[in-house]
């Protein structure tokens, strides 16, 4: 430590090398905690749970041609019926959209009858009394849907519903003392009361854009059966009888009517690839931050022992003379190590700064978080060992320049 | 003198070979990540109808009720029916059209095809016309088709390869949704990015297959996409919308000359007022006006990840090319044994420093053209991508020369410094320690 005012001198002959190596570090330091901190985002999203049971599940979508919308309701039922005689398939439920499907209802709801504005939006499934068991959720209070409570309704004018199961989110919103089970619920602009019959623990949204971040669980499933072209068959294959699923359950329905379109692009698809799909924007993000987190902190590195090299080469004779006067080699080598803590030091600081700096920056631009400070640590710590990591090797060849090297002339 | 000096620097440059690999390496990466990102933005942001853009323009209204009212707010994105149709009818602009987006069921003749859905655009005759659509057979339908409610429809030529294998077909019939529709055009390959009339459906969408008149769409009750805002006790019935409180239209206008945009303006404002005298708007006179790039503006076309990942891109070359400083400046001030020399022997301070800026400019050229080939490689990842503008990912010749100019410029920059520093070094200090 005695050190530091020596290095502190040697450093101010070195202007030039010295900030442009803090910079390195701060600059680098502040793309890589802004990084990190993306892909964190990112993967707790990609991670982020439906609620559903997702192995040995798939997803069907079909819409009728030539039938009018308003007859297609037995069609629909002959589809299930010839789905569920399927040997492999466990349980099916058509239903307007599923979690993470990229495409469904959403709604806002009320518990006061009067209320101009609603307490929580939601997402509305509408399905019938298979939905909870193809879903494979987790019921927490209350009941499933009774076959006689399945209605078959018209999506333009929708019937209110009697009984409703909601997401334990939106229970706990809408009622948040708890006891919401048969508890009331308004429904958009509905004047008659949706009484709660379940609670499941967890359904998500159908959605998964950043937008839908205040609402990902709310949800809740009306016991209604749309008539309309356009259908979502989710189907629960008995365990590991998917993959004969995925065969026979496109063939069945084409078999049983040919008058339909099931899209050769993502309709018939496993709910793994539902799942990679809705997230293969933020995987895509989060692998190519991590990269350049990675290339820019070689190159930081590459960068530093580039310069310590050159430095090394440069003061060989006064290595030489500090080791003709006593210095240990373990002194040189501390020596270098100090000089470049120092600069190191120097850096991140100006980095923390700089990395809070764009942070701030990019919350104003996109739709992004605070950075928390946890992540400036981390990056501050793996920048000073990377820089002393980096230096190690010059500094090593440094201690090992002789003392006889003081009385060389080159 | 150029060749002694590449010559110089050819030799300097091989004299430490992992040094100037390390430049070139971090030049080139930089410049590959900066130019990727860049050329994707630069595709995304592009100007969708290149020579017509500048004429065309999108009129907002504000046709809601006085709930939630808050003054200066942007009026909603879409007109009404009732509105669409009276600007339509009005014909104040050089063109207009309205429309919005579908699909349609296909059924084709052919007995070996299955039925079909296809995206389709219901809108108006002008719709042609205004976005210069090229037509391989055929040709739009008349206004008097629109009032009509002709079962005509124009195709695209994916859709014309599919069902007449590229054949002129029209004249002839196309079933959907039960109805017989007469092809009175083939349009050529048309795919304007952004898709700017309606930016619902996938901002990078291609365009539809189908175009049929608005009105008759609306008669035969097709399947309307895109989205769909109400206020009031507008249920949005979709057999109905005609007399909803719900915006679900998209109306394009061409203006000519900038005289004509004031007028229209004017013209805007002015039916405003009316409609609040007849009651039916009741929020204060709000009207907007944008051209289209504008309106790309607006409604944030560019995706955020997209110009995140180009900001990233950049802080990454800025950081490669602070490295580049750092080493550059390492490796000529080792030489300032041999710069000295030069300099005693009659070279001046700008003759050393043209050599060293040379040697900056090979790297820098080395590193352009290994980022180059990064490039290349970075937009085929992208291209392989999901998202529905990955096909558009290539290189153009601005792009092409932009990363040259990038790559040498940033490098001779990054050299000035070093240069600098070197160009400093007194001779006779270095020769007195040789």
């Amino acid at each position: 430590m005695l050190q530091i005012k020596p290095i502190l001198a040697a450093l101010r002959r070195h202007k030039a090398g010295t900030i442009l190596i803090a910079l390195q570090i701060a600059l680098t330091l502040a793309i890589v905690c802004n990084a990190l901190f993306i892909i964190g985002q990112r993967l707790e999203r990609v991670r982020r749970p439906t609620g559903m049971v997702e192995t040995d599940l798939m997803a069907i979508q079909s819409r009728f041609v030539g039938t009018e919308e308003n007859k297609t309701s037995p069609l629909i039922k002959a589809d299930l019926q010839a789905l569920r005689q399927l040997p492999g398939v466990q349980d099916v439920v058509s239903l307007n959209s599923y979690p993470l499907r990229g495409g469904g209802w959403s709604t806002g709801v009320r518990t006061d009858v009067d209320a101009k504005n609603s307490k929580a939006h939601t997402t509305q499934y509408f399905g019938d009394e298979h939905t909870l068991g193809t879903m494979g959720l987790h019921l927490l209070e209350g009941r499933n849907f009774r076959a006689d409570e399945i209605m078959q309704a018209d999506p333009q004018a929708l019937p209110d519903s009697a009984a409703i199961i909601v997401s334990k989110a939106l229970a706990d919103k809408l009622y948040p003392e708890g006891h919401a089970l048969g508890k009331p619920v308004y429904i958009g602009d509905s004047k008659s009361p949706s009484t709660i019959v379940g609670i499941v623990e967890r359904l998500g949204v159908p959605w998964n854009g950043t937008w839908t971040d205040s609402f990902y669980e709310n949800s809740l499933i009306q016991p209604v059966q749309l008539v309309s072209s356009f259908t979502n068959y989710l189907i629960r294959a008995k365990p590991g009888q998917l993959a004969d699923v995925l065969k026979a359950a496109p063939a069945a329905l084409v078999k049983v009517n040919r008058m339909r379109v099931i899209p050769s692009e993502r309709g018939v698809r496993t709910f793994a690839q539902v799942r990679e799909y809705a997230y293969k924007g933020d995987r895509g993000m989060a692998i190519l931050m991590g990269v350049v987190c990675l290339v820019l902190l070689a190159i930081t590195a590459a960068g530093i022992v580039g310069l310590t090299s050159f430095w090394v080469g440069q003061r060989r004779k006064q290595i030489g003379v500090r080791r003709a006067l006593g210095a240990t080699q373990r002194d040189i080598l501390g020596y270098f190590l100090t000089e470049n803590l120092l600069i190191g030091v120097a850096g991140v600081a100006i980095g923390a700064l700089l990395a809070i700096g764009m942070n701030l920056w990019l919350v104003t631009q996109f739709e992004m978080a605070r950075l928390s400070l946890a992540y400036v640590l981390v990056g501050v710590v793996a920048l000073l060992l990377l820089g002393q990591g980096a230096v190690l090797a010059p500094a090593m060849r440094a201690s090992r320049v002789p003392p006889v090297e003081a009385t060389r002339s080159v | 003198m150029f060749g002694y000096y590449l010559d110089l620097a050819l030799r300097s440059l091989k004299r430490n070979k992992m040094l100037t690999a390390l430049m070139v390496l971090a030049i080139a990466l930089g410049i590959g990540a900066s130019m990727t990102t860049l050329t994707v933005l630069h595709v995304l942001s592009g100007d969708p109808l290149p020579g017509a853009s500048a004429t065309l323009f999108y009129p907002q209204l504000d046709p809601q009720d006085m709930d939630g009212y808050e003054p200066d707010r942007e009026p909603p994105r879409q007109v009404t029916w009732i509105d669409g149709m009276n600007l339509l009818h009005a014909r104040r602009a050089d063109h207009q059209a309205l429309m919005t987006g579908g699909a349609v069921p296909v059924q084709p003749a052919q007995s070996g095809l299955d039925p079909f859905y296809s995206d389709a655009r219901y809108t108006s005759s002008d719709f042609f016309p205004m976005f210069q659509t090229p037509f391989l057979y055929g040709h739009g339908w008349s206004a008097a088709d629109d009032e009509g409610k002709a079962r005509v429809v124009v195709i695209s030529r994916s859709l014309n390869d599919k069902l007449f294998g590229g054949k002129d077909s029209t004249g002839q019939t196309l079933r959907m949704k039960d109805t017989a529709f007469s092809i009175v055009g083939v349009l050529d390959e048309w795919r304007p990015n952004p898709h700017f009339y309606d930016v619902n459906m996938g901002n990078y969408a291609s365009s539809e297959d189908v175009f049929l008149p608005l009105a008759t769409a609306r008669q035969l009750q097709l399947d309307r996409n895109g989205s769909m805002d109400c206020w009031g006790n507008g249920g949005g019935d979709e057999s109905n919308l005609e007399n909803a409180p719900c915006v679900w239209l998209q109306f394009w206008v061409q203006l000519d000359s900038p005289a004509k945009v004031a007028d229209y303006k004017a013209f805007l404002a002015n039916y405003s007022r009316e409609q609040k005298a007849l009651g039916r708007f009741q929020r204060p006179v709000n009207v907007r006006l944008s051209g289209l790039m504008e309106w790309l503006d607006i409604n944030k076309v560019v995706p955020g990840d997209v110009r995140l990942q180009a900001w990233l891109a950049l802080g990454f070359l800025l950081v490669c090319l602070v490295n580049t400083v750092g080493l550059m400046l390492a490796k000529f001030l080792r030489r300032a044994g041999e710069l000295g020399v030069r300099r005693a022997l009659g070279a001046s301070r700008r003759e050393v420093f043209a050599q060293l800026l040379v040697e900056s400019g090979v790297v820098g050229l080395a590193g352009g053209v290994c980022g180059l080939l990064l490039a290349f490689g970075g937009l085929w990842l992208v291209r392989r991508q999901p998202s529905d503008y990955a096909a558009l990912a290539h290189l153009d010749m601005t792009m092409l020369l932009a990363t040259f100019l990038l790559a040498v410029g940033s490098t001779l920059l990054a050299g000035l410094l070093p240069a600098w520093r070197a160009c400093q070094i007194t001779p006779a200090l270095q020769l007195k320690s040789q």
